[in-house]
């Protein structure tokens, strides 16, 4: 176990190195000059000198890359162009809506999507199951952005339970901030549920044929107790590696549905921050963001050699 | 076996396969869905109801009429000539940003089956690598770098789909080359390249078939996604996922525009989608049983 985790630690590091190698190659040496991009193409030269040495574009690019790691290690990360706020100030405050908005999509896709892949299982083949597989078919075909469209076209304009976006903080208090993610974590969650739902009814049909199941059966535990008890936890395996993948698509889904519901979260801190050239802001939600979903992908790979211990040995 | 099929005597197809196929509903379905959305396309080459760039003032923001089948955007166009060329948009992203995941990824799949020890492991470790940038978030990065365009928006998608074709390949591969006729090729003392290109490919075709119909799927939704954000096809040139954009500020006065594109794309999903899952049943019925 140990050296599967040291293993795996080490591809971890290595793997949050080159991503940010490549962050740093893709947003801070391919496109030239960054003072000039900041300042437009019609700025004077003077004027893009000076910026490019306050912000220290002079250095060579292993002393920059170095600086700005350093700068990710301590939690220096510089200043925000537009904002003129520390990067690292907006990314928290940004965060306290992200991370509750991707938690609770991901709560309704897992609740949504066990009960309608236990259930279509349960009635394998006949009506439910056909219908629900059917509504999943379609869901899993339809953009996140565009069903966050219609239900603000159905909960905001027609019947109006909902503002059409915006959010007012947690201070305000939890019920309204709740109140204020609870579309954008249905629009996110729809879609990653249809796809959960149709492997967690693959996953379940599986299991149901095992001889255990039988036997259970037998010992004349009900077929309730079974499904949801016996089969649901032994079908749990290809379910949690499919969630974990989900989760990196949920935080990009963030980025499209925040802008939605003008949400202001790390989804529309980047994307201000790329109409405002605000490359500091763009390098380092980026690499937050692309950190998260390594993680996230490590957490699962342990989870596994915890679930099933025969994992780790086929794994090297 | 080819005998059924005399067009296409490469393509991984048991012996009825257009029998079984016209009986298999979601292929059926997903084909004709399909058929739609390249038809669409096609269609407005040379023709559209109305000039897509006829702007009339006068008829702006209209329901559906006999004129105007679908109504009038906000500056008077027709919005199902504007589907109709969106089309293109769709296709183009599709067809290009797949055929870079195809080609690259298949071939890095290839090479590591064929090579196995380190070139393997490291071929599949950049692939892991690579999935920590989502194509939405690559695409950010290039458009923070070079400026919005569909080009970025292509590449993106595209380097987005190379380690799914490569881990696809590798697996499907790996399983080919552990078989008794490889063997004998081997033993007749053919190379690896000549077993790849002779053996391996042709044998893992209906694969990489199946899995380029769904990444086709992916990659509509993905350029739907960033030209709704800007990020992707850039005006004039209509694209579904601007012309929602455009429609949500426009949602009390004009509701049906935030519903037509929406619907033109998740058709045009569920047809790839219907359609991949129905190759996938006809070609290879061991993933079938598997489902």
């Amino acid at each position: 176990m140990s050296v599967f985790l040291a293993k795996r630690l080490l591809t971890l590091i290595a793997t949050l190195v080159g991503a940010s190698v490549v962050v740093f190659l893709v947003l801070e040496i391919l496109p030239g000059n960054a003072a000039q991009i900041l300042l437009g193409p019609d700025a004077a030269p003077d004027a893009v000198a000076a910026l490019a040495r306050k912000l220290g574009l002079d250095q060579p690019a292993w002393t920059r890359y170095w600086h700005w790691i350093a700068g990710l290690l301590t939690g220096h990360l510089g200043d925000s162009y537009a904002y003129g706020s520390p990067v690292l100030d907006l990314i928290l405050e940004r965060l306290q809506l992200t991370v509750p908005l991707a938690l609770l999509a991901m709560l309704f896709t897992t609740v949504l999507a066990l009960a309608v892949g236990v259930t279509a299982a349960a009635r394998h083949n006949g009506l439910a199951d056909v219908g629900l597989m059917g509504v999943a078919q379609v869901g899993v075909a339809i953009p996140n952005f565009w069903f966050a469209i219609l239900l603000i076209l159905v909960f905001s304009v027609k019947l109006q339970w909902f503002s059409a976006g915006g959010f007012d903080g947690w201070d305000a208090g939890l019920l309204p901030g709740l109140k204020a993610l609870l579309l954008p974590a249905l629009a996110l969650a729809a879609v990653q549920a249809a796809i959960l739902a149709r492997i967690t009814r693959s996953a379940v049909l599986e299991v149901m044929r095992e001889d255990f199941v039988r036997t259970a059966r037998a010992k004349g535990v009900t077929q309730r107790a079974v499904l949801w008890t016996h089969v649901l936890r032994n079908a749990l395996i290809p379910v949690v590696t499919v969630m974990g993948m989900q989760f990196s698509e949920l935080l990009a889904g963030t980025i499209v549905v925040e802008n939605v519901f003008y949400l202001p979260g790390l989804g529309r801190l980047i994307f201000q921050a790329i109409s405002n050239r605000d490359l500091a802001v763009v390098r380092n939600c980026v690499m937050l963001l692309a950190a998260m979903v390594v993680i996230v992908n490590f957490i699962v790979d342990v989870l596994y050699a915890v679930i099933d211990p025969r994992i780790k040995a086929g794994d090297v | 076996m080819s005998a059924s099929l005399p067009l296409a005597p490469a393509a991984p197809a048991a012996p009825g396969f257009w029998r079984r196929a016209l009986r298999h509903r979601s292929f059926v379905l997903g084909g004709v869905l399909t058929l739609l959305l390249v038809f669409a396309a096609a269609l407005s080459y040379v023709w559209t109801p109305w000039p897509i760039n006829d702007m009339d003032m006068a008829a702006k923001l209209q329901g559906p009429s006999s004129a105007h089948w679908l109504g009038t955007d906000a500056f008077g166009r027709d919005v199902a000539s504007l589907l109709l060329v969106g089309a293109r948009a769709s296709i183009l992203v599709g067809v290009i940003a797949v055929g870079i995941g195809l080609v690259v990824g298949t071939a890095l799949g290839l090479l590591a089956s064929a090579r196995r020890g380190w070139v393997e492991e490291a071929i599949m470790r950049l692939s892991d690598f690579s999935l920590a940038f989502p194509a939405i978030l690559s695409a950010i990065m290039l458009t923070a770098a070079f400026g919005p365009g569909i080009v970025n928006a292509i590449v993106a998608i595209g380097i987005y789909n190379i380690p799914t074709f490569a881990r696809i390949t590798r697996a499907s591969a790996n399983a080919i080359w552990s078989r008794e006729y490889v063997a004998a090729a081997r033993a007749c003392g053919k190379g690896p390249l000549a077993i790849t290109l002779q053996h391996v490919l042709p044998n893992i075709s209906a694969v990489l078939v199946v899995q380029s119909t769904i990444r086709f799927a992916i990659a509509i939704l993905a350029e739907a996604a960033l030209s709704y954000l800007g990020l992707g096809t850039q005006p004039p040139q209509p694209s579904w996922g601007r012309m929602l954009s455009e429609a949500q500020t426009l949602m009390f006065q004009q509701p049906l525009l935030a519903v037509w594109p929406g619907m033109a794309i998740a058709l045009a999903v569920l047809g790839l989608n219907l359609l991949g899952d129905g190759l996938r049943d006809l070609l290879d019925p061991r993933l079938a049983r598997a489902r």
